[in-house]
């Protein structure tokens, strides 16, 4: 009896042990994959999508003078951004030989250097035209670069990743590998990929990039969150963003 | 006897230097909150109800389904009628005052790393010294207070 009892605890550890690791080491999928299919269906019609207003507030300022003086991002790249490469897009966050760029980071940049003035990270303006340019580049696979100079961050933000945070002491991890497709509360756990972002979140209605999801989960596990252009963002954004290499870009994504 | 002593030594060096070093990494040191009751862990159990206090099984039922405090229902289903939405990421919960005594009930809702140091589940009396970058109105605090735990208890042993 005794043997027994210690058998099937043996056998359910295996099978558990064998359960998760087909979880963790399986394709990377889409948070698409787990989202429900009346939220599908809204984010695959132009029409129904809310992310798709920020996508046209990004593309008149693609096209204003900023500050109404300098030179408009589209007098270089063309009026719907016809010219930006959209296999550049999806390389986002580079390394610049100095460190991690992020797309709204380059946008801002480009924008000062052509006669605008600095806008604070995730100012309206500058989610609109990330929003913009990364739509831009919508079915482009994901192609973060993961060697040279990236190596050792991507280990930084990996350590980011698994670590705990605040009061409810969750990492990413313990969601996003080893829960994916499980139930919490009322909504499907994804996998944390980065692909759908800036994306339309329903729960708060609000179009939402990266590091902003990061600061919202985060609170949600009453820590402290990483400032926005802080280098811990940028370096777990990166993470995230490698893992989701090969994803199609869906921005504006429809997510919880 | 030298090797076992080495040994030893290296475990006692392991035991000390591990927590000095997550101190000297920039962890700020926070003090216990004086409202913080010691416990007591043994045989996988706590047998002994939090500051001495006693539980009230149907506060800590509330508690449990209860977004903003307990939220069992984020992770884990319970017999509770009209609720549609729970998550399937803990085991059910109907039937755990049969499963587990009340001792290993508290150790789990308390601490569940102590029994497995991977769980997801958050510690809802874990010492808040442990925590790591808590929101700067949450440093120092437990999860639930010693008397909401003793209460969700109180609703646990219930189930059989």
């Amino acid at each position: 009896m005794m043997i027994k009892g210690k058998l099937s605890v043996w056998l359910f550890t295996i099978a558990l042990a064998a359960a998760l690791s087909v979880a963790t080491a399986g394709e990377p999928r889409s948070g698409y994959e787990y989202i429900k299919q009346a939220t599908r269906d809204m984010q695959d019609d132009d029409f129904e999508n809310p992310g798709l207003l920020t996508v046209e507030k990004g593309l008149v300022l693609f096209n204003a003078q900023p500050d109404g003086a300098g030179k408009a991002c589209a007098a270089c790249h063309g009026a719907a951004g016809e010219s930006l490469d959209v296999s550049k897009i999806a390389r986002y966050p580079v390394h610049n030989g100095n460190g991690l760029v992020s797309l709204q980071r380059q946008i801002s940049t480009c924008r000062i250097n052509n006669g605008g003035s600095p806008l604070p990270t995730n100012h309206p303006d500058l989610l609109s035209l990330e929003t913009f340019v990364r739509n831009r580049a919508a079915g482009e696979p994901v192609n973060v670069q993961t060697d040279g100079p990236m190596a050792p961050l991507l280990g930084k933000g990996e350590q980011l990743y698994r670590q705990r945070y605040g009061l409810i002491d969750m990492s990413c991890q313990h969601c996003h590998d080893y829960y994916p497709g499980q139930m919490i509360r009322g909504q499907k756990i994804s996998q944390g990929m980065g692909n759908g972002f800036p994306a339309y979140r329903l729960d708060i209605g609000e179009i939402t990039n990266l590091s902003q999801r990061i600061e919202q989960c985060l609170t949600l596990m009453r820590a402290e969150p990483f400032e926005a252009d802080s280098q811990d963002s940028l370096l777990l954004q990166l993470y995230i963003m490698s893992r989701s290499n090969g994803l199609d870009i869906e921005t504006p994504a429809v997510r919880y | 006897m030298y090797r076992v002593m080495t040994f030893r030594t290296v475990l006692l060096i392991l035991l000390f230097a591990l927590p000095a070093s997550q101190v000297m990494a920039g962890e700020p040191e926070t003090g216990l909150p004086a409202d913080y009751c010691e416990w007591e862990l043994a045989d996988y159990a706590i047998a002994k109800s939090l500051c001495g206090l006693a539980g009230d099984a149907a506060r800590g039922k509330a508690i449990s389904s209860d977004g903003g405090r307990g939220n069992c229902l984020a992770c884990h289903q319970l017999p509770i009628p009209g609720v549609e939405a729970y998550g399937t990421i803990g085991p059910p919960l109907t039937g755990i005052g049969t499963r587990l005594s009340e001792g290993q009930i508290r150790l789990r809702v308390v601490d569940t790393r102590k029994i497995n140091p991977m769980s997801i589940m958050p510690g809802f009396y874990r010492d808040p010294r442990l925590i790591h970058r808590p929101g700067k109105r949450y440093a120092g605090m437990t999860f639930l207070n010693a008397q909401q735990v003793e209460d969700v208890i109180a609703y646990l042993v219930t189930l059989k």
